[in-house]
């Protein structure tokens, strides 16, 4: 039995590491399965793309009831850090790839990775901020454009 | 179930992949592939080597796996596979489709 989804389109709007690997394993996952995908990154998702910033993506540990741990004490100083230092390390028992890594697998299986105009105008990046295999910057408009045949579907993390 | 493939009988499970990799050989190999629209080139023959490899060896497959497996990069495995890739490679090389989401 064949699927029905030939497209997946996302948008990921969160720079936590937690969103931004669910992003990457569902559009990695689709290329996998033959279904065509692609990411728009907006606003704090331009943290993924960004060269200086997508290796240090962080867990939320404030507001985020799944840690189980009390907000106060999410919010110390180094909670964060030890959150994050304890998730990469499961990830990397499970040999789920490094931020970077995973970019460039993406692209390598033909994911289009594309920038938020908006977003990128309002963080006031530059091209050269952002990694060499994007596909471009688009406004939301031009994204929907590509949902351009039977089967698509998008998604917001 | 039971399924003729270059007329011997072999054993599959319902998505098509062989149960007992002892009933794999290259005639069949081929005409799996040929089921899938890929034609086998030397290539092809290598990765298939490979897969079977880890299989033999019980390491698990994943694309990050074929990155650094050195025999193939991403982009000429999807070229070699279209469709799935990995799904469409371990089929063809006759073992367990790989569970793992990445």
């Amino acid at each position: 039995m064949g699927t029905k989804v030939k497209k997946m389109l996302f948008i990921l709007s969160k720079a936590t590491i937690e969103n931004a690997y669910a992003a990457f394993v569902m559009a990695n996952g689709a290329r996998m399965e033959g279904i065509e995908s692609e990411i728009f990154f907006t606003f704090f998702g331009l943290e993924a793309i960004q060269k200086k910033k997508l290796e240090h993506l962080k867990v939320a540990t404030v507001g985020n009831p799944g840690m189980h741990i009390p907000t106060m004490l999410g919010g110390l100083p180094g909670m964060e850090a030890l959150a994050t230092k304890m998730m990469k390390k499961e990830m990397e028992k499970l040999d789920m790839p490094p931020i970077g890594e995973f970019l460039e697998i993406l692209t390598d299986s033909g994911c289009k990775l594309w920038a938020c105009k908006l977003a990128v105008d309002m963080f006031h990046l530059k091209e050269e901020d952002l990694i060499d295999d994007l596909d471009g910057i688009l406004t939301i408009g031009d994204f929907y454009s590509r949902a351009d045949q039977e089967g698509c579907q998008l998604l917001f993390i | 179930m039971k399924k003729v493939i270059a007329n011997k009988e072999v054993d599959v499970n319902e998505e098509g992949y062989l149960v007992d990799f002892k009933q794999w050989d290259r005639e069949v190999c081929e005409c799996i592939a040929g089921e899938c629209n890929v034609v086998m080139t030397e290539k092809h023959w290598e990765v298939v080597e490979y897969l079977q490899d880890k299989h033999l060896k019980e390491e698990p497959l994943s694309i990050r796996g074929i990155k650094k497996s050195g025999v193939i990069n991403i982009k000429e495995f999807y070229a070699l596979f279209p469709g799935g890739p990995l799904k469409k490679s371990t089929l063809i090389a006759g073992i367990p489709k790989p569970k793992s989401c990445i």
